[in-house]
């Protein structure tokens, strides 16, 4: 359901015929039962498919061209169906991240972009969604190699929705509107809306080409240039679509790529005297490292994107069916890795014990293997630090006496593969309950009354996302407006739409990406006040 | 000027290349314009284009008329033949407006993502751009425009304009709005239904654009009137729409003239909103047509009489460029012309002096030869009518500086006219004339300048010239026009609104104040229990 909702973003054509006819067989192979699906996954697991790609760059992109870093050294990127070397790539540190930003800064001051017409930027940005389109196949082999996402999840949805985010935002480069604002005496009063300057740009792993187009897309559409580091765990597919962006005519300069860690790279970025802006998508402790830096040096303002422990509510008059179906691909998708994962599901007593159940059974019937195998509903987690993590806290949610309904373990000896992991009797004081798990560990807990329920979805550090399931327009309204989240999707989750803003109440972020709300985070605001010499109106 | 202007829409170099073989080209003066213009004249020049389309479109099919009939479309470098069209009258408006009816209550265009339709319009621009020349040779053909000036300027601004449409597509915004109780508000922003749009022949593309482009991003479906003498191109584009993806019954083209098509589109009962762009006395008919019928609410895009307002501090040569471009584009045939030229007093003689100059510069002559500035009027009848105004300045006394002759026997060239010490209460200062005459006035003080430029019933576009902010200031506030060009005249990007205060029409064309032409709103009041705030 996750991904048939994503995919509203796409193609109307694209959702209703190639979808379905994936999310159908997928569905025939889940009916086949567990023991065919163990059955599957050993064997994937045995001889990992072949991607169907190469890896053509591993430099550093500056100025238009591919670099060794300035130390000559690198980084593995490992592959997580095995954790074996998928390629060496240059590691950027503070040398890079200078030379980066001198010539992204040159690219601002100095170069065509900022002064070329907004329509030439937007052709930019429209060739490069054509190139995205005809790359798609590679790019998502990239992407599920680096990442260990299902194939089809990257080819079907994402990489076609990192091309619709960048049309979207080539239709924004041409509508930047500033006002003219009345004045309270004989001023004309009107406001440019320029673009900033050098953007620093901190993506993260899961979703590495989606975070790209909603960084890269915003910062472009509006006429800044940026400096983009990549997350270590996956750096391919930012490479490979900045190439592109510079075959569809991005001066050079626009758009440099450091691949690196974050206390090297990421922290030489944040802290940039030279760096107008930062935005910043990961976890909410190094969201507060990235404020911090910023603080420290030159006061840039800062977007962050952080993390989530949202609250998915199941209320009594809910079709049950399609809330597990819904609950489910909310906190399973993408292996659980999803900063707006229904991480808390709450569910009515009376309907507790039969989504319960059913809930168990469809994580059951989950199909967990090499996402290079079709109809593949699950790969492995994204490293070694993750797939631990997420073990202690399958561990910790025994040790606190929650019930394990199903999963619980690790699948197989080699890579990250994690079982569908469902636990029932969850309490708010769990850790389970509290933390962000970032795996696929479904918690569920069970409410009274609506007031409660909203008093316990709001009791966290996070807000960031929330789901509704049920028919009452009452219920709905009055949980929209109460809970204090940056999306609720009512009856719906996970629709992600150019159009939607995106981004956390409290400690899940600062500011929106995504939607028109998006630009504002790459434009500087200036208020141009004239004398008027005799007006014939004010 | 003005073409430099309107081309600032796509690539720089472009542009300013054309431009500098225009000007060296008017540079040699005019004894090489006058034979060049002879020779052009002699020899007709074949378009590089062939006829194919010239039944009506609906439905997504190319049908003959219902009634049979057919209307011939003229060339106007020689009056002659192009081809004969399908003449849509009632009974056609009546199976259009059905089609589109049936497109928009049952079929797939409004229940697509916008994101789809967004597509669509994108392809096409992009197929547009593949078949540019052609496209800019039947323009030409049809209408007597330079054929540079449509290849460079015109079709690329075309496509420009469908981008940027196809950008808004998916971002129609509604509100959500603060209430005064328990209660959740929010707008829905609806494509209003069927649109009905009557274009007119002096820039029958660039019309087709204006209307076409905001109405289908919105999401509605179109019966669309081209104008008689202009046919052609609409034909050919909505072809290329329909391979874009364009589902049928979305965009229909009825060709034919304005007192039977255009009456019956603006009458039907099932057309929900109607945008004309043509004359204000044909306007006037077409806003009291939709009120005896159904109320639909209409946009007018008419004529105008700007003012192009030459300071006493301007750089006169400057001046006199912008002044001459503001008037002659398009063989004067643009209802923005700066058609009232009010200069300075203290710079008047020398302004005077070089604009005539400059319009004996002027080169014309068969607008497919390259470095023509200035091909023939579109019809005899504006060909006549523009002669008529002519004899009417030199009756009124105004002093002709140069031109006031038609140009050649054949077609309907008119040689660039200049008028000085034209007053206020001639015919000539006062009508929209539509022709290559330009009209010379002189000013003392910016207060008086002020009120005569504002002293006609017309408000569609002034142009300032001048240095200084004040002066600058005082004018842009000042001037009842919608659109102020402040040392600059004819910039058309896409995202500029135009239209005109007073009778220059109501509504705004472009931009994005153009969506709300083809939106209804829709407010959305849903009672709230226990809501965590208001």
């Amino acid at each position: 359901m996750a991904a048939r909702r994503i995919s509203g973003v796409m193609s109307r054509s694209l959702c209703l015929h190639h979808l379905p006819s994936s999310i159908v067989s997928q569905g025939k192979r889940f009916n086949l039962g567990r023991e065919l699906q163990r059955f599957s996954t050993v064997a994937a697991l045995d001889e990992p498919i072949t991607p169907p790609v190469r890896v053509n760059y591993t430099q550093l992109l500056i100025n238009g061209k591919f670099v060794d870093s300035a130390s000559g050294k690198t980084f593995p990127t490992l592959d997580p169906r095995t954790g074996e070397v998928i390629a060496n790539l240059a590691e950027g540190d503070a040398e890079d991240i200078n030379r980066a930003v001198s010539a992204a800064r040159s690219a601002f001051d100095e170069g065509p972009w900022p002064k070329m017409t907004a329509y030439e930027r937007s052709r930019v940005l429209l060739r490069f969604a054509d190139l995205v389109d005809k790359h798609n196949d590679d790019l998502a082999a990239l992407e599920a190699w680096d990442s260990g996402k299902p194939y089809q999840q990257a080819a079907k949805i994402e990489i076609p929705s990192v091309a619709r985010l960048f049309r979207y935002y080539a239709g924004w480069a041409d509508k930047i509107h500033g006002l003219t604002v009345p004045a309270d005496g004989p001023y004309h009063v009107q406001t440019l809306h320029e673009p900033i300057g050098v953007a620093g740009q901190i993506i993260p792993w899961n979703f590495p080409l989606i975070m790209f187009a909603w960084k890269v897309g915003p910062a472009l559409a509006t006429g800044n240039t940026i400096v983009l580091k990549s997350a270590e765990q996956t750096p391919l597919t930012a490479l490979y679509a900045a190439k592109l962006l510079h075959e569809a005519g991005l001066p050079p300069g626009v758009l440099n790529i450091v691949s690196g860690y974050g206390p090297t790279a990421g922290a030489a970025l944040a802290s940039h005297m030279n760096v107008d802006k930062i935005a910043f998508t990961g976890s909410t402790d190094t969201g507060k490292i990235v404020q911090e830096l910023a603080a420290k040096s030159n006061l840039k303002p800062v977007t962050l994107e952080l993390g989530g422990k949202s609250p998915f509510i199941v209320c009594e008059d809910a079709n049950i069916g399609r809330a597990v179906e819904l609950a489910h691909a909310a906190l399973f998708f993408n292996q659980g890795q999803c900063c707006a994962a229904g991480s808390r599901t709450f569910v009515h007593e009376r309907v507790y014990d039969e989504f319960l159940e059913k809930a168990k059974a469809r994580a059951q019937r989950r199909t967990v293997g090499d996402p290079f195998q079709k109809g593949i509903e699950q790969g492995p987690q994204i490293d070694s630090d993750q797939f631990e993590k997420i073990l202690r806290y399958i561990k910790s949610g025994i040790e606190s006496n929650a019930t394990l309904e199903c999963g619980g373990d690790k699948i197989g000896s080699k890579g990250y593969y994690i079982q569908p992991t469902v636990f029932s009797n969850v309490k708010d004081d769990m850790p389970i309950a509290q933390d962000e798990i970032f795996g696929p560990v479904q918690t569920i807990f069970k409410f009274k009354e609506l007031d409660e329920v909203i008093k316990r979805a709001n009791m966290t550090r996070y807000g960031l996302a929330a789901g509704v399931f049920t028919k009452n327009i009452n219920t709905a309204n009055t949980l929209t407006r109460a809970l204090r989240a940056g999306t609720v999707w009512v009856n719906c989750f996970d629709v992600f739409d150019a159009a939607i803003p995106f981004g956390g109440y409290k400690m899940s972020g600062v500011g929106r990406e995504k939607g028109i709300y998006s630009l504002h985070n790459y434009l500087q605001v200036k208020a141009v006040v004239t004398s008027l010499k005799n007006p014939a109106w004010l | 000027m003005a073409a430099r202007r309107m081309s600032s829409l796509f690539s720089s170099s472009h542009a300013s290349t054309l431009l500098r073989s225009i000007g060296n080209y008017s540079g040699r003066g005019t004894s090489i314009t006058r034979l060049s213009t002879a020779a052009a004249l002699e020899e007709l020049i074949t378009p590089p284009v062939k006829i194919e389309h010239t039944k009506l479109l609906i439905n997504g099919q190319f049908v003959d008329a219902a009634s049979g009939k057919t209307f011939p479309t003229l060339d106007p470098r020689t009056g002659q033949l192009i081809a004969n069209v399908a003449e849509g009258d009632l009974e056609d408006v009546n199976r259009a407006v059905a089609a589109a009816r049936k497109a928009f209550d049952e079929g797939p265009w409004p229940r697509m993502t916008a994101y789809e339709r967004s597509k669509i319009l994108l392809r096409f621009a992009d197929l547009v751009e593949k078949h540019a020349d052609e496209i800019a040779a039947l323009e030409v053909w049809d209408n007597g425009k330079p054929y540079d000036q449509a290849a460079t300027d015109e079709i690329p601004l075309f496509v420009r304009l469908f981008r940027y449409y196809a950008g808004w597509a998916d971002k129609i915004h509604g509100l959500t709005i603060q209430a005064d109780g328990p209660h959740h508000v929010q707008t829905l922003h609806e494509p209003i239904g069927v649109a009905g749009q009557i274009i007119p022949w002096n820039f029958p593309l660039l019309m087709y654009a204006w209307k076409v482009g905001p109405a289908l991003a919105c999401g509605n479906t179109i019966v669309l009137k081209t104008a008689e003498q202009t046919p052609l191109s609409a034909l050919y584009v909505s072809k290329l729409f329909h391979e874009a993806g364009l589902p049928p019954g979305v965009l229909n083209i009825v060709s034919g003239y304005g007192p039977s098509a255009g009456a019956a589109l603006a009458s039907h009962m099932d057309v929900d909103k109607l945008a004309f762009t043509g004359s204000t006395s044909t306007g006037k008919i077409v806003l009291g047509l939709a009120a005896k019928s159904n109320l639909k609410p209409v946009t007018l895009e008419l004529g105008g009489k700007s003012p192009f307002i030459v300071c006493e501090d301007a750089n006169v040569d400057e001046a006199v460029d912008l002044a001459h471009a503001a008037l002659f584009f398009n063989q004067g045939q643009c209802c923005c012309a700066g058609s009232r030229t009010f200069v300075h007093e203290r710079v008047y003689d020398e302004f005077v002096e070089k604009a005539k100059a400059r319009a004996l510069n002027r080169v014309v002559g068969d607008p497919f030869k390259k470095g023509v500035e200035q091909g023939p009027q579109v019809d005899s009848e504006q060909f006549d009518k523009i002669l008529k105004y002519i004899k009417s300045g030199v009756d009124s006394g105004a002093t002709l500086e140069t031109g006031g002759q038609r140009f050649g026997s054949n077609g309907y060239y008119i040689q660039p006219t200049v008028f000085s010490n034209v007053q206020d209460d001639m015919l000539i200062a006062k009508d929209e004339i539509f022709g290559p005459v330009q009209s010379i006035l002189k000013f003392k003080d910016i207060n008086e300048v002020i009120r005569r430029s504002n002293a006609t019933p017309f408000g569609l576009a002034a142009g300032v010239f001048t240095q200084n902010l004040d002066t600058a200031n005082t004018l842009t506030r000042a001037l009842k026009a919608g659109t102020v060009w402040v040392n600059c005249f004819d910039v058309f990007d896409a995202a500029i609104p135009f239209g005109g205060y007073k009778m220059s029409g109501h509504g705004r064309e472009k931009g994005i104040y153009s969506l709300n032409n083809y939106l209804q709103v829709k407010a959305v009041v849903t009672h709230l229990k226990n809501p965590a705030w208001l």
